[in-house]
């Protein structure tokens, strides 16, 4: 029994085997088959290999123009490019005034500034500035026109709030001395109070600190060059005594302080006043040796809505010495008031009104008035059409009347 | 020359971190306090881009805005150009109006003013009108022009994130005469 069970079950096996077994020829297919397989494999990883290969390659030109962009030299332009801003501003007239002195009407357009920034940031706390200008086009000898640098100085904040400055730059004195791109002033000329008693537009070489004490409340302080109105030249008027840091005399220095409050928005209230040591600068005239002059200026602004005002007074109080060159000279005032309004987002209408005296020491009637009425039309908040109507009298008969035509640009 | 000195010595006694007047943590803080705000961000697409771009008046640029949110509360922090340097932001929206607006970092020497709550509550629940202007007017500062349109800016942009991630804020002003909406000098 057992003999016949041990046989069946070898017998099973035996015939399973020879049936599992492949026979030579299905072995020879299957290793061809294999050998296939093998061979796209081996393909395919040459194909692998290829493309990490070129990945690589690619993958190191990409370091390379990532390493050329973040730190190679046009990193270091764009880093400079950064720190360093230019700007400017430009605006030409056409004048067409008549006067009864025929020798001041005017019929002509002129490119009265054309300006260019620049500056740079060298660290967070000190910056350079500057300001080059052309005046009237054409600069030359026998020409009408100036080049000037009207600032180029170096600002260092020394202190959270507070900030110094040696160079050229402008007087913190007036609405317009600091701020005159032309699209943020009214008038296609700026106002004669400011250009004949302030006298804008002024710069000085020296020192000068700055910066905020309280909230909304700033000051400036400094020491720098001072006029020289020269009284061999018959000079009497300020705006004569304006050197523009050009070999300028140095012999007696200018000082100068103003307190400004800007802490309610639409407001600007200002005080400046400066002493001039002397601006006869070591002359001497008629045996007088020294002229020393006190400014006082005040102004304020306001605009609230469309509404908007600008009040203007400016006084020098010169050296009775200076009546030796001019009578009444020792006293120099103007003030102006100009209300205005925003018709439209893009237009603004004027009106001025200007009194000043360069010789208001006498009694003499040496006032002059102008009246000014015209608007602004803004293509862009940086671009402005301008145009206005003026009347200039004064108490000697003269009159200057006429309009004023005007484009003016900043960026 | 002594006295100017002096002057000069007595002001720079209170030194702080320069232009930096609140952290970013520090504004999310008090902005979101107690609650903790999620961060998301904004993808730019071309059309969001352009809108965005007319808004600064100029090309913006990156891929997504990042912004802070809790409930329907969005803080936006930017930064935008006033004359040279970037003045950073912080514009705090619900509901489709400005819940607060906050100068946190200021650069330039000159326009500083734009950072003091006279100046920034002129911008409290204003809100953007289609035409993604301002609906209402604000008095600008003298000489810190530059300043306050940066400022205002980034306000609009801030309300006009604001309701691509919130549209159904969408605020229903009628369109009207668009308003001018800084002061400029003059």
């Amino acid at each position: 029994m057992h003999k016949k069970l041990l046989a069946a079950v070898v017998g099973l096996n035996v015939a399973a085997a020879a049936q599992a077994a492949p026979s030579l020829e299905e072995m020879w297919d299957l290793v061809q088959k294999q050998q296939a397989e093998i061979t796209q494999l081996k393909s395919q990883l040459k194909d692998t290999e290829q493309r990490v290969s070129e990945t690589e390659v690619k993958t190191e030109a990409t370091f390379a123009a990532v390493e050329e962009v973040t730190a190679g030299p046009v990193a270091k332009l764009a880093d400079w490019a950064d720190k360093t801003t230019i700007g400017g501003y430009g605006e030409m007239h056409y004048n067409n005034l008549t006067s009864d002195d025929s020798s001041k009407s005017k019929d002509e357009f002129d490119l009265h500034r054309f300006v260019v920034f620049f500056g740079h940031q060298f660290n967070e706390d000190l910056r350079f500035f500057s300001e080059l200008e052309v005046e009237h086009n054409v600069a030359g000898e026998g020409k009408n026109g100036e080049v000037e640098v009207e600032q180029a100085f170096i600002e260092w904040d020394y202190a959270e709030n507070h900030r110094a400055k040696a160079g050229v730059f402008l007087m913190p004195v007036g609405i317009i001395n600091e701020t005159h791109e032309p699209e943020t002033f009214y008038g296609v000329e700026r106002n004669p109070v400011e250009k004949n008693i302030i006298p804008a537009t002024w710069w000085e070489g020296g020192a000068m600190f700055s910066g905020e004490i309280a909230e909304g409340f700033s000051y400036d302080a400094g020491v720098h060059s001072g006029l020289f109105i020269d009284p061999t030249a018959s000079k009497s008027n300020i705006r004569d005594g304006r050197q523009k840091v050009s070999k300028a005399k140095g012999d007696d220095l200018a000082y100068t302080a103003r307190i400004k409050y800007t802490g309610m928005p639409g407001l600007e209230l200002a005080a400046t006043v400066q002493h001039q040591t002397d601006v006869w600068q070591g002359e001497s005239f008629a045996g007088e040796e020294e002229a020393d002059a006190t400014l006082w200026e005040l102004h304020g602004v306001y605009n609230n809505g469309p509404f908007g005002v600008r009040a203007l007074y400016a006084q020098w109080d010169i050296d009775d010495v200076i009546e030796n060159v001019k009578a009444g000279a020792d006293e120099q005032e103007g003030f102006y008031i100009e209300p205005s309004y925003r018709l439209t987002e893009k237009l603004g209408i004027f009106a001025r009104y200007s009194e000043w005296d360069n010789q208001a020491g006498d009694s003499s009637d040496t006032e002059k008035q102008q009246y000014d009425l015209g608007f602004n039309y803004w293509l862009d908040d940086h671009v402005v059409l301008k145009a206005d109507y003026m009347r200039e009298d004064s108490e000697t008969g003269d009159e200057l009347r006429g309009f004023n035509l005007g484009v003016g640009w900043s960026f | 020359m002594a006295l100017l000195l002096s002057f000069t010595l007595f002001f720079s006694s209170a030194v702080l971190s320069k232009g930096i007047y609140q952290t970013v943590p520090e504004f999310l803080e008090e902005v979101f306090s107690p609650e903790e705000p999620q961060q998301a961000f904004l993808w730019l697409t071309p059309e969001l881009k352009e809108t965005a771009s007319k808004i600064l008046n100029h090309t913006v640029r990156g891929l997504r805005v990042r912004y802070w949110q809790s409930g329907e509360k969005t803080a936006w922090i930017m930064e935008e150009i006033g004359k040279e340097l970037p003045i950073t932001i912080g514009v705090v929206v619900n509901q489709g109006r400005i819940d607060q607006l906050k100068i946190l970092a200021f650069r330039e020497s000159r326009g500083g003013e734009v950072r003091y709550p006279a100046f920034t509550a002129q911008y409290q629940d204003v809100k953007i009108t289609p035409n993604n202007k301002l609906d209402a007017h604000i008095d600008g500062i003298t000489g810190a022009t530059l300043s306050v349109r940066a400022v205002t800016k980034v306000a609009t942009l801030a309300l006009h994130y604001h309701q691509q991630v919130n549209p159904e804020q969408l605020t229903q002003t009628p369109h009207k005469e668009n308003k001018e909406l800084v002061t400029t000098s003059p």
